[in-house]
């Protein structure tokens, strides 16, 4: 199995070097779909230059990316496109490890279901054979390395890609049991862009699961362990937090961050819901919309961990969707993340509904957002609103992939077979 | 007094002793690039020797056969800048015949000389007929003397041959056609409005006629002169409007300066110098003053493309001279202003008691219009150069990144002097100070202070203050890239496709100087030159801004808040729809209810007391 992924590796990396050595290159990173203002390339050298010249990069409003991204490139500068590869490779290789960890588990819990004789006969089609599985982590891997969108966000040296291996490494360490490695990545992801916060939980469900510790306010193991959890996960974005404030010697980078994140002042546009909701909205109202729309990232944690306990790693992709779709500056590196796990629920593509209409808008979107850009900023033939119409279908489009797999009450299948689905097969 | 107003008033210099010694205390360098005009009695020989020549004209243009009289058309333009600004360009097309009008035999073939007057000519038998139309006063105060004037209004005077027996009669008549004949309202002379003056209007041409009951004089001042004059006055010319210095007239240009006047003068000229025979000589004249201040942005410069809406390119084909005339009398050195194309001939003129210099463009010869072939003659005053100056611009396309460059320019011929650049961008247009770059002569120049202070959104603009050696004799070019960002639709001005401005840079110098300062602050001087302090006797402060930019950013649509406003929330809710739906479904094995038919079978079962299907 190292071998294809090997192969998949080399096919990637050469992929980004020849795009790397081309003038696409410097176009793509000037794309607003790809780099946000938050991360994007040409802002972190300007960081970098701020720096040379002995002024704070927090004190102008360019440079909004943490100060350990700001150190490591410090170091990195010269080599900053294989970084990017390597992240790339990483994460792809971390999703691979992981989901083949995830698909022992599963595959374990079916054996025992047909042993049990628990599973109704019009339901057999749903059982996935030893071979599918097999091939399901390369698919994974596969599915983000040659994701046109993440290729494009390597080679826009997009810092998401960072963002997107610091999730993956989580991913992994979750799902090999390490609570520590898995607190630490989640801290880290979270000190780069708040928003994986609300993977805590399911990653706290997952290892809860895998400790047979059940999810009961009244025992005091499910206490003491989320506690340590917690006590690992804060204590360790606290030491990230305090070491930032050791390397720059001053607190100026919360507000230039995070408060940058949450307040949205940069309206450029991108492919998500704010920037032009925000260039358009009333003043007075503003402050009462920016706290509707971002409680909106973080509002469906609670009860989709209540409702999906049994299905962590669902929980999880999920999550990662979520974000993706309702972050403040969103670019294609996001989606790039959580389109890699849907091989993962291929199973189920049966009972998704408009996936071909669903595709088709997606594919559609990615072809417009260059056009009506350059009718809109260049061409000056269009305006705004055709740019803004399409990121609005992009994001309704977004909703129903991230959210299919779990609506399985299709009216093809038997409600029966939509129950047994729902239980088992997460 | 005829013989002498028919000559030609150009007076050549070219053999005169007191010119050569003119020119070579003027003009010694001149002289090996100019040269004076061909003598115009050769031209005068040429015309009475045969058929005009036509030099360098296509074969096409020759007459078919020879004409049984001779007849000669000719055009000239002079181009005369005026103290006040103006421009004053007057044109004059002169059509020569050699047959008599005078004369019992009737007149009727005609190529060159325009039939429609020809005929009026013989029918009324005049002598001599001058007529004008002018729109504006000519105003000698600011303007001087122009070479043809005129009244404002339309002018009407007429001499009558001594055949004519009923002269008031013929008057009336010949008013009314030549309202045809020119679409002006002539015809309103009548006997209220005419006189006959005793001495004043004196015959142009030959024949000394003193018995002033032939003559009739009439103006018209409340006249209006416009396009509809125009027209039939061009069509009095050999070439129309179509070819020669006639394509420069075009109604559209000309009837929007401040003074336009345009004659036909009819007189009787001699053939010869001994005056043997008779020609008829036919004059259109057309004058015209421009105000280019007003039009032209305040600019002295002249080009006939400016002017004329049209450029030349060909002379009339019928014509046996075509010339341009460009006053350069104020210009003797050529320092003060540069004609282009620089033409190499020169010709002197005696006019109006003033003697004048010309710089002649003939049209006849292929030259004169270059490889182009178009001549569009423009005047450039010369620039000052001073020690320091600077330009700035946006480069770059598209509203979504662009390129500032200041350009610094140091004319200093040997020494390099430091400059303080000065810039503050506001926040909307973020810089990148890495793309910052400095170059003077194709070479990095790196500032050797650099004060930048990023911006805040909303808060604080770019502050950019740096430090910079200008080489002698360079330009330093700073250029950094910016990125427009999308403002709030609250935070546009009224006019947001206007765009945005970006105040002067300040460039700030000690220049070096030439001639030692005065430091002594003590000492009482003007205030024009104590307001900056001087602390050193060879340098002086000095104080550059940069042109203000104004930089266009993307714009949302500013009809639509509400739409987006729902919209969005549309799309929020369909994710929140879904989510909801997905949190609060629940899933139960059912079974399938019995159909219609089956439920009633099921009712009437009952009834009966049957087991149920």
């Amino acid at each position: 199995m190292a071998a294809p992924l090997a192969l998949l590796l080399i096919v990637a990396v050469t992929i980004r070097a020849a795009l790397f050595r081309t003038s696409l290159a410097n176009l793509i990173s000037e794309r607003v779909e790809v780099v946000s203002p938050l991360n994007a390339w040409k802002r972190v050298v300007e960081g970098l230059a701020l720096l040379d010249l002995d002024i704070s990069p927090y004190s102008g409003d360019v440079f909004h990316e943490t100060p350990m991204v700001i150190y490591l490139f410090h170091f990195l500068m010269d080599y900053a496109e294989i970084t990017f590869m390597l992240a790339d490779c990483l994460t792809a290789v971390a999703l691979y490890l992981a989901v083949k960890d995830y698909n022992k588990q599963v595959f374990r819990k079916q054996k025992f279901a047909l042993e049990a004789d628990r599973i109704p006969m019009d339901c057999l089609e749903l059982i996935r054979s030893p071979t599918e599985m097999y091939y399901i982590p390369l698919k994974v891997a596969m599915f983000y390395l040659l994701n046109p969108f993440t290729i494009v966000s390597c080679v826009a040296k997009c810092t998401c890609g960072l963002n997107n291996a610091v999730i993956a490494l989580f991913i992994l360490s979750t799902m090999r049991g390490s609570a520590l490695l898995s607190a630490i990545f989640l801290a880290l992801a979270t000190y780069q862009s708040i928003y994986p916060l609300t993977l805590c939980v399911p990653a706290l469900l997952y290892l809860l699961q895998r400790l047979y510790i059940p999810v009961n306010v009244r025992r005091s193991s499910f206490w003491f362990y989320t506690l340590q959890y917690l006590f690992m996960f804060l204590g360790s974005l606290l030491v990230l937090i305090c070491l930032s404030f050791f390397l720059l010697g001053s607190w100026d980078f919360l507000p230039a961050v995070y408060g940058f994140i949450l307040s949205v002042p940069d309206l450029t546009p991108n492919i998500g819901l704010f920037w032009y909701f925000f260039a358009e909205m009333f003043d007075h109202f503003r402050l009462f919309f920016l706290c509707v729309f971002q409680i909106n990232v973080f509002f469906y944690t609670l009860p989709l961990s209540i409702k999906l306990k049994e299905h962590p790693v669902f929980l999880i992709f999920m999550q990662i969707a979520l974000i993706a779709i309702f972050k403040s500056y969103p670019t294609v590196g996001d989606l790039s993340l959580y389109m890699a796990f849907l091989p993962v629920w291929n199973h189920l593509y049966r009972f998704l509904r408009n996936i071909f209409l669903v595709s088709c808008v997606l594919l559609a979107c990615s072809a417009l957002f260059p056009v009506l850009w350059h009718l809109w900023i260049y061409a000056g033939s269009a305006n705004s609103n055709f740019y803004y119409a399409i990121t609005l279908l992009f994001s309704v489009a977004q909703v129903p992939v991230c959210l299919s797999p779990s609506l399985l009450s299709s009216r093809e299948s038997s409600s029966k077979t939509a129950l047994f689905t729902h239980s088992l097969l997460f | 007094i005829a013989n002498s107003y028919n000559r030609p008033t150009l007076i050549q210099l070219q053999n005169t002793r007191e010119e050569e010694e003119e020119q070579q205390t003027t003009a010694q360098q001149e002289e090996q690039t100019k040269r004076w005009e061909a003598t115009e009695l050769e031209e005068e020989h040429v015309h009475d020797a045969a058929v005009p020549p036509l030099a360098g004209d296509p074969p096409a243009a020759d007459p078919p056969s020879p004409p049984p009289s001779k007849d000669d058309f000719q055009e000239e333009l002079v181009i005369r800048p005026l103290h006040s600004g103006d421009i004053y360009a007057s044109f004059q097309f002169r059509t020569v015949w050699d047959a008599d009008f005078m004369g019992d035999q009737k007149v009727s073939h005609y190529r060159l000389f325009p039939k429609s007057l020809g005929q009026v000519i013989t029918k009324f038998s005049v002598r001599e007929l001058h007529i004008s139309f002018t729109q504006g006063y000519w105003r000698t105060m600011q303007w001087g003397q122009p070479y043809l004037p005129s009244p404002p209004g339309a002018e009407l005077w007429v001499w009558f041959q001594d055949t004519v027996t009923d002269v008031d009669g013929t008057w009336k008549e010949l008013t009314n056609v030549l309202s045809g004949i020119f679409c002006a309202s002539l015809n309103f002379i009548d006997s209220t409005n005419t006189v006959q003056p005793s001495a004043s209007f004196k015959p142009l041409g030959i024949g000394n006629v003193t018995d002033h009951s032939f003559l009739r004089y009439a103006t018209l001042p409340r006249e209006i002169v416009c396009t509809e004059n125009l027209t039939p006055w061009k069509k009095l010319l050999p070439c129309g409007s179509k070819a020669g210095l006639s394509v420069l007239l075009k109604s559209e240009k000309l009837f929007h300066s401040t003074f336009h006047s345009q004659a036909v003068h009819v007189r009787p000229v001699c053939q010869d110098p001994q005056c043997r025979t008779t020609s008829m000589e036919l004059r259109q004249t057309l004058n015209v003053v421009f105000d280019l201040h007003t039009s032209g942005q305040g600019k002295r410069e002249w080009s006939l493309f400016k002017m004329f809406s049209r450029t030349l390119t060909e002379a009339c084909p019928l014509a046996s001279s075509s010339k341009v005339y460009v006053d350069v009398t104020d210009n003797p050195q050529g320092e003060q202003f540069e004609l282009s194309p620089a033409t190499p001939l020169l010709t002197q003129a005696v006019v109006l008691g003033d003697r004048r210099t010309y710089s002649v463009y003939d049209l006849t010869q292929q030259a004169s219009f270059g490889s182009s072939r178009s001549l569009n003659m423009l005047l450039r005053w010369k620039m000052l150069r001073p020690l320091l100056h600077s330009e700035r611009y946006v480069a770059g396309y598209g509203l979504q990144a662009g390129e500032i460059h200041t350009l610094i320019y140091n004319h200093h011929p040997y020494r390099a002097f430091p400059v303080l650049l000065l810039s503050a961008v506001p926040w909307y247009l973020r810089l990148y100070i890495h793309t910052l770059t400095v170059s003077s002569k194709g070479k990095d120049n790196r500032p050797s202070y650099i004060h930048y202070q990023p911006s805040k959104d909303r808060e604080r603009p770019h502050l950019l203050e740096m430090l910079l050696q200008l080489p002698p004799n360079s330009v330093t070019e700073v250029t950094v890239e910016f990125e427009r960002a999308l403002l709030k639709w609250t935070e546009y001005t009224p006019d947001p496709n206007h765009g945005f401005y970006v105040g002067s840079s300040v460039i700030s110098a000690l220049v070096p100087s030439v001639v030692a300062m005065d430091t002594n602050s003590t000492l009482d001087r003007p205030l024009f030159s104590s307001f900056f302090p001087c602390k050193e006797e060879a340098s002086y402060f000095m104080r550059v801004y940069t042109e203000p930019l104004l930089v266009n950013l993307p714009t949302p649509d500013f009809s639509m808040p509400y739409n987006v406003i729902c919209l969005t929330c549309t799309v929020v809710a369909v994710g929140y729809g879904s989510l909801y739906n997905l949190l609060t479904r629940t899933f139960q094995v059912d079974e399938p209810s019995p159909g219609l038919a089956k439920r009633i079978a099921n009712v009437i079962r009952r009834f009966r007391g049957v087991p149920l299907l």
